[in-house]
C-alpha cells in the first residue's frame, strides 16, 4: 500500500457542533486506499506552520474518490483548516497509519469526544453483531451520533449526564451491560487505559486507537512513540511509532 | 551544468544531503524520494548501543520552525550496521553516518565498527541540545572538543566531519578546535536549544522541558555562523539550518558551505530534498552558473 502526497480540494465543510468541523475532502488516490482507522496527514498554507496536522478518516467514498474528516479546532493550525471553503486547494498526504483490523465476532465499537469520527467509517463497514457506546462531553455536544443510529444500536455517556449515563463510556458498558467479544475504540487517554483494564478483566480483545504530537507521520522523526511490551520494529527497543506501527494497538501492546 | 562538489576528498554526485534525524536512514523517505538521487543520505545518529530516547511529548511547533527533544533514539550500531547500511548500499546512496555517544568511548566503538562499512563520512555530533550526557557537553568547551576530535581521528577510516552547536559564545572558537583536532571538515549547524510553555495548563509543552529549534525561522543565524566560520578556518563545511528551497540552500553555500542538508523540510514536503536541488539548478541557469563550486564561499 502506498502512501500519497499531492494536492487535494475542499469539496464541502461545515461546523457540526461548537469548534468541530466536518470537511469533505476530494483525494481519490487516497481514498481508494483508505480503510477505517487510518489517518491523514494536511498542510497547512503558509509558511509559519510547517508541520501536518493528523487527522483521523471518518468517512472513505471510494466511488467519489473523497475522504471525510471531522475534527476540533485545537489551535491555529486546525483553526486555519476550519476557514476552508469548498474549492480550496491544499497538500495532503495519505492515508497514514495501520488502521483496525475488523473481526467477525461480537464488536463493541467506542469512541469518546474527538475519538469519536474514526469510529463511524468502521461501524459502517463491519457487518457483524455490534453495539456502538460514544462520549461526549454534554448533551450539546452529540456530533455524528444521528449517524451512529442509523447503522447500530448507540449508548450515549456524557461528563454531566445531560444525556445517557452520567459517566465514561466504561459506566455505560456496565449500566446497559453491553456484550462482545472485540473492543475497537479511539479516545482520551484515560479512556483508553480504562478499557484496555476492561477488556483484560473480562478476556477480551481491545485494539485502540492513539494519538501523539508527531513532525513527519511517516516514520522518520521518532516523535510519536508509545511504550510497548515488545520490541519495536524500528529501534528494537520498547517505542512503537504511533504514527507507523499504528495509530491502532492491541491494548495488550501499549504500556499506559 | 556541475552540481558535483567534493568535501574531506570525496566527491558527492550533487550538494544536497539531509540533516541527521530528520530522515530516518532513509526507507521511510523512498517512496518520495530517489536516494541516488541525492548527494548523500545522512542518517539518524547511532550509538555503540540502543538507546530509548526521551519521554513525549517529543515535537512542539514553532513559529516558522519546530522544536524537537527525541533524545537520539535509535537502534545500536550493529542492527543499524546490518539492516540500514546495506539498504542504503542497494539503493545505490552515498552515505553520511551521524554518530552519537554519552562518553569518548562509546564514540570511538561506533566509529571503529564503521571501519570497513561503505560509508563516506563520518559526522560526530558533539552538539545534541536533548541528552543529559555527552552530545552537546563535547561541543562546548574547545578544549573537550579537541580532544574528542583527536581521539576520533585516531581511530577513524572514514573522514571525519564535527558538527558543531550553535549554542555557544563563539563558534569559531569551537571550529578552530576541531580544525586543530584534526577534523576533516565540519557540519553545522545543530538545533538552538529552546522552549515552550502550554500557557493554559501552565505546563513545558516538552517532557524534556527545552528542545532543540530547527526550521527557516533559524536560517539566517546558520548563514552568519557558517559565514564567520568559513572566514576563520579552512575546513569544509555541510552547511544546514531551516533550508526550504533551492535559494536558501544557495544562501549557505555562498556564506561558505560546501554542501547543504534539507532537514526540517523533510517533515513538511517528503520531496524537499527534490525540491531543493530543483531549485539550485534553477537558479544556476537563471545566473549562467556552469559550476556549482564557481559560488561556494563566495562572500
Amino acid at each position: 500500500m502506498s502512501i500519497l502526497k499531492e494536492t487535494a480540494k475542499v469539496v464541502c465543510q461545515k461546523e457540526i457542533s461548537t469548534d468541530i468541523f466536518d470537511m469533505t475532502i476530494s483525494f481519490p488516490g487516497g481514498a481508494k486506499e483508505a480503510k477505517p482507522g487510518q489517518f491523514v496527514a494536511i498542510y497547512c498554507k503558509g509558511g509559519e506552520r510547517l508541520l501536518p496536522r493528523p487527522i483521523s478518516i471518518c468517512g472513505i467514498d471510494k466511488e467519489a474518490g473523497t475522504l471525510r474528516i471531522v475534527y476540533r479546532i485545537a489551535g491555529a493550525g486546525t483553526r486555519e483548516i476550519s476557514t476552508w471553503k469548498e474549492g480550496d486547494t491544499f497538500e495532503i498526504m495519505g492515508p497514514l497509519g495501520n488502521g483496525f483490523t475488523p473481526k467477525e465476532n461480537k464488536a463493541i465499537i467506542i469512541g469518546g469526544g474527538i475519538g469519536v469520527p474514526p469510529m463511524l467509517e468502521l461501524a459502517k463497514q463491519m457487518d457483524c453483531e455490534k453495539t456502538v457506546v460514544l462520549g461526549y462531553r454534554n448533551a450539546d455536544s452529540t456530533f455524528l451520533k444521528d449517524e451512529f443510529e442509523a447503522i447500530a444500536d448507540v449508548k450515549i455517556a456524557t461528563d454531566d449526564g445531560s444525556e445517557g449515563v452520567h459517566g465514561t463510556v466504561v459506566d455505560a458498558i456496565r449500566e446497559y451491560a453491553v456484550e462482545g467479544d472485540t473492543i475497537y475504540a479511539c479516545g482520551p487517554m484515560p479512556m483508553l487505559k480504562a478499557l484496555a483494564a476492561y477488556a483484560d478483566e473480562h478476556g477480551m480483545e481491545a485494539q485502540i486507537s492513539l494519538e501523539e504530537r508527531m513532525a513527519c507521520g511517516i516514520g522518520a522523526c521518532l516523535g510519536c512513540i508509545t511504550k510497548s511490551k515488545t520490541k519495536d520494529h524500528h529501534t528494537n527497543v520498547n517505542n512503537k511509532r504511533i504514527c507507523k506501527e499504528g495509530p491502532v494497538f492491541d491494548a495488550k501492546e501499549v504500556m499506559f | 551544468m556541475n552540481l558535483s562538489v567534493t568535501l574531506a576528498g570525496k566527491t558527492f554526485k550533487n550538494p544536497i544531503t539531509t540533516a541527521s534525524g530528520t530522515f530516518g536512514s532513509g526507507a521511510e523517505f523512498e517512496e518520495f524520494v530517489d536516494l541516488s538521487a541525492l548527494g548523500a543520505v545522512t542518517t539518524k545518529g547511532v550509538a555503540n548501543i540502543p538507546w530509548e530516547g526521551n519521554a513525549t511529548p517529543r515535537i512542539a511547533e514553532t513559529y516558522g520552525g519546530m522544536l524537537n527533544a527525541v533524545g537520539l533514539q535509535n537502534p545500536g550500531i550493529e542492527l543499524f550496521c546490518k539492516r540500514d547500511i546495506p539498504h542504503l548500499v542497494e539503493k545505490g546512496a552515498s552515505i553520511i553516518v551521524n554518530v552519537c555517544g554519552k562518553t569518548v568511548e562509546d564514540y570511538l566503538e561506533v566509529v571503529e565498527r564503521l571501519s570497513d562499512e561503505p560509508v563516506d563520512l563520518l559526522e560526530i555530533n558533539v552538539s545534541c541540545p536533548n541528552v543529559k550526557a555527552g552530545g552537546i557537553a563535547f561541543g562546548q568547551n574547545p578544549k573537550a572538543l579537541y580532544d574528542i576530535t583527536k581521539a576520533i581521528k585516531a581511530v577513524a577510516k572514514q573522514p571525519v566531519v564535527m558538527k558543531l552547536s550553535p549554542n555557544v559564545t563563539d563558534i569559531t572558537e569551537m571550529a578552530k578546535a576541531a580544525e586543530a583536532g584534526g577534523s576533516d571538515a565540519l557540519s553545522m549547524i545543530n538545533t538552538i536549544t529552546g522552549m515552550k510553555i502550554d500557557i493554559h495548563r501552565r505546563k513545558f509543552v516538552l517532557a524534556n522541558q527545552t528542545g532543540g529549534m530547527s526550521g527557516p525561522a533559524i536560517h539566517p543565524v546558520a548563514v552568519r555562523m557558517i559565514y564567520q566560520v568559513h572566514k576563520a578556518c579552512n575546513l569544509p563545511i555541510i552547511g544546514m539550518g531551516g533550508v526550504m528551497t533551492g535559494e536558501d540552500a544557495i544562501e549557505l553555500m555562498m556564506a561558505g558551505a560546501t554542501m547543504v542538508s534539507v532537514g526540517t523540510a523533510n517533515f513538511h514536503n517528503p520531496r524537499a530534498t527534490m525540491e531543493v536541488l530543483d531549485g539550485i539548478k534553477r537558479y544556476m541557469e537563471q545566473y549562467n552558473i556552469k559550476d556549482i563550486n564557481e559560488i561556494i564561499g563566495c562572500m
